[in-house]
């Protein structure tokens, strides 16, 4: 099966309550999608969270899924903003063995991707990195050239331009 | 109800009896169990004039109350304790949820700090029934239990409608309550009916206005909205002919001279082959199901195709539709009535009109006793004015067949679902919701013996149910498959072992058994069923063994390839689901 496969960035409006997480992610396992990234906290008003899903798939039963997803009774809203003019970031952070001697070169890479690192000892460093996803990519192809032994990405959170609601 | 605090000391259940009397409920379909009793007491302490029926399987009661829903528009209830008692409902909830069925149930949980420590009859019914339902609720507060009911009973019966379950921890229904018994509901994210979009109304009747050879499908979604009026007076303006799916039976009287009867895989060939040959297709509440659409992309590929219904996500979901709204089907139909004239069907109706003439609904009346003999002779003595369930299976397709349906919610099937064991309980459940209808269910050796136990309920409740047994002592349908696809291989459909239904009825106390074995003596059999009301009579009817249900369209294949006879060469295994 040779299915379209794109990325897609979805903005769920959600009230926070239990099981809400549990429903809208057998919306999509049902139907075969696999969650790429999932990020969940309150938003303004306590009462409510805000979910921001990365995924891919097949657009033509992605659309389906936003019905389905926008069905449920605790959602507000569910939003595929992949086109859309909106502000998309993510943070990650890498450890990175390293000794004295090779330190130099990983914090070059660490400047040119205007990075942080947040945790240094004389065998290791943290490097935190944030910005787009593409960005972040870049920097972990790069910073691979090390020894990376462990790695956390946030996910992706969006927030829509201008007037335009998330 | 006043919604003041209350000063009488109430426990949890005791205020959700409360809760389901303001609701309007009449009747609860349960069986007791440990975490439950506290709500089973209060049944009692609170002196509710509601009616508990005490169902012999879980599974009946949840088929009990979707019956009473379907017969009368009103949620069902449900009642059940934790663990076993819970799990054993979600066939039933499962089968309402795909027929969109008003329903409330209740399980009994352990007490909140022995969740998730696998206490005994501890389930996560929460989880288990989180994909068949269209809400749940875990009950953490008594205080919480009146806003939860009124938000349960709203968001089962708006919309589109569904079960909705409710979880309540024995430390919740038998803890204080302090709250208010009518709080406002918080559902700020539940907005089940759009306004109707003028736009989308006047280009499906300009769209209308060019059809020539139109075809109005009528689904379930019709009948829930109540636009029985507005459908019928859409289809007398246009002169156009309506098909409606197998729980859409009844939108449309089937004796009108616009009506085709059902549609798809055992529908009748003239509306297959309208629904073939038309230029439009308007669907009014239903949802393409795979059994009316056959193969989805060849599914009236050159005709305009309109798309009706409450459900958004039903837009384009089966088939890609040229216009559709989403709405109400009777305010839809009601702000497209205005806009509409009579089109010059004339050409239509008679080709149509042929195709009923050359491909009547007929079976053979040679041989042994035949099953639609059966039905088509109950429907002569009765001319529709039965309440009729049934279960899933050969027996269910001819009863949609040869049992024409005139008034809405007179015809009850587990569509979707084909919930075998289904019949007999959701008679029960419309027997009790329609005390002064006849109520027949037309079930199948296989399916009655899954849920037979509940002739105990029937008959404490001296239930006049009259139940026909279409035994062949096969499944029958899967050995239809098998005939025809499968080089008449029988595997697992041989029914050996069968009780003798009749005698089994005769041991239930004010239970009536009969048998039926020979075709002159269809009538008098009927008619003494008919005859006996003092609690519910079983017809044993010994029919033909290997009789098949005709016309066909083999799953997965397109509408053109209906057979309307028993074919003579073999035919490839279908390709479609089931």
């Amino acid at each position: 099966m040779n299915i379209e496969q794109n990325t897609h960035t979805l903005s769920v409006y959600v009230s926070n309550r239990p099981g809400v997480l549990a429903r809208i992610a057998q919306v999509f396992s049902r139907r075969g999608y696999n969650i790429e990234s999932l990020v969940v906290s309150p938003a303004k008003d306590g009462d409510f969270s805000r979910m921001t899903i990365g995924l891919s798939g097949d657009p033509d039963g992605l659309e389906q899924i936003i019905r389905q997803v926008g069905k449920l009774v605790d959602v507000l809203s569910c939003v595929d903003h992949t086109d859309d003019s909106a502000v998309v970031r993510e943070l990650a952070m890498v450890k990175v063995r390293v000794d004295a001697e090779h330190r130099i070169g990983v914090l070059q890479i660490v400047e040119h991707f205007a990075c942080k690192t947040v945790d240094l000892t004389d065998t290791s460093m943290i490097i935190m990195s944030t910005g787009a996803s593409e960005k972040v990519d870049a920097f972990i192809r790069m910073i691979k050239s090390f020894e990376v032994v462990e790695l956390v990405r946030t996910g992706k959170v969006l927030m829509a331009r201008g007037d335009q609601p998330t | 109800m006043k919604s003041n605090q209350t000063n009488s000391p109430m426990d949890g259940a005791q205020a959700l009896v409360k809760c389901l009397e303001a609701q309007g409920v009449e009747y609860i379909f349960g069986l007791s169990g440990g975490s439950a009793i506290p709500i089973f007491d209060a049944l009692v302490t609170t002196g509710t004039k509601i009616e508990l029926i005490l169902v012999r399987h879980e599974q009946g009661a949840a088929h009990m109350a979707d019956g009473y829903a379907r017969a009368t528009g009103k949620p069902g209830v449900v009642l059940v304790t934790s663990g076993p008692g819970a799990t054993n409902t979600i066939t039933g909830i499962m089968t309402a949820h795909m027929d969109s069925v008003p329903m409330v149930i209740l399980t009994g949980q352990t007490i909140t700090p022995m969740i998730g420590k696998d206490a005994f009859q501890e389930a996560d019914v929460f989880g288990l029934t989180m994909p068949v339902v269209k809400h749940s609720y875990l009950l953490k507060n008594p205080n919480d239990i009146p806003r939860v009911v009124k938000e349960a009973f709203h968001i089962a019966g708006t919309g589109r409608p569904g079960p909705v379950l409710m979880d309540l921890p024995k430390d919740v229904s038998s803890g204080k309550f302090t709250g208010e018994l009518d709080p406002p509901m918080n559902l700020p994210g539940y907005h089940p009916v759009r306004e109707v979009d003028a736009a989308a109304v006047s280009r499906i009747a300009d769209a209308l206005s060019r059809s020539v050879r139109p075809v109005i499908l009528a689904g379930h979604g019709a009948m829930i909205s109540g636009a029985e009026q507005e459908v019928l007076q859409l289809a007398e303006t246009l002169n156009a002919p309506v098909t409606t799916t197998l729980l859409g039976k009844g939108v449309i009287p089937e004796t009108h001279p616009l009506s085709l009867g059902m549609l798809g895989m055992h529908g009748t060939a003239y509306a297959n082959k309208a629904v073939v040959e038309c230029d439009l297709i308007m669907s009014i509440g239903s949802r393409f199901d795979d059994r009316i659409i056959g193969q989805a992309d060849r599914f009236c590929r050159d005709a305009v195709r309109i798309h009706i219904d409450v459900d958004v996500a039903e837009i384009d979901k089966m088939i890609k539709v040229h216009h559709s709204c989403v709405g109400d089907a009777k305010e839809v139909l009601k702000a497209l009535l205005p806009q509409v004239g009579q089109l010059n069907t004339e050409d239509w109706l008679r080709r149509i009109d042929g195709y009923r003439n050359r491909y009547p609904l007929r079976y053979g009346k040679q041989g042994g006793l035949k099953a639609q003999q059966i039905l088509d002779e109950l429907y002569k003595m009765t001319q529709g004015k039965i309440v009729v369930t049934t279960d899933v299976g050969q027996h269910q397709m001819w009863a949609a067949q040869f049992l024409k349906t005139i008034r809405p919610n007179d015809f009850i099937s587990s569509g979707g679902a084909g919930t075998m064991g289904f019949g007999f309980p959701a008679a029960i459940g419309a027997q009790f919701g329609r005390p002064k209808d006849q109520v027949w269910t037309i079930v199948g050796d296989g399916g009655f013996q899954m849920t037979l136990c509940e002739l105990a309920t029937a008959c404490v409740s001296k239930l006049p149910i009259k139940i026909l047994v279409l035994n062949n002592h096969y499944l029958g349908m899967v050995r239809q498959w098998q005939e025809l696809f499968y080089d008449d291989r029988k595997s697992g459909v041989d029914l050996v072992g069968n009780p003798d239904f009749a005698r089994l009825a005769d041991s239930y106390p004010g239970a009536k058994g009969l048998t039926l074995k020979r075709t002159a003596d269809i009538r008098k059999i009927l008619q003494r069923a008919m005859d006996y009301n003092d609690g519910p009579c079983v017809i044993n009817a010994e029919c033909e063994k290997t009789e098949n249900v005709f016309p066909m369209i083999p799953a997965g294949r397109p509408l053109e390839d209906m057979l309307i006879d028993r074919p003579r060469k073999k035919l490839e295994k279908p390709t479609g689901s089931t």
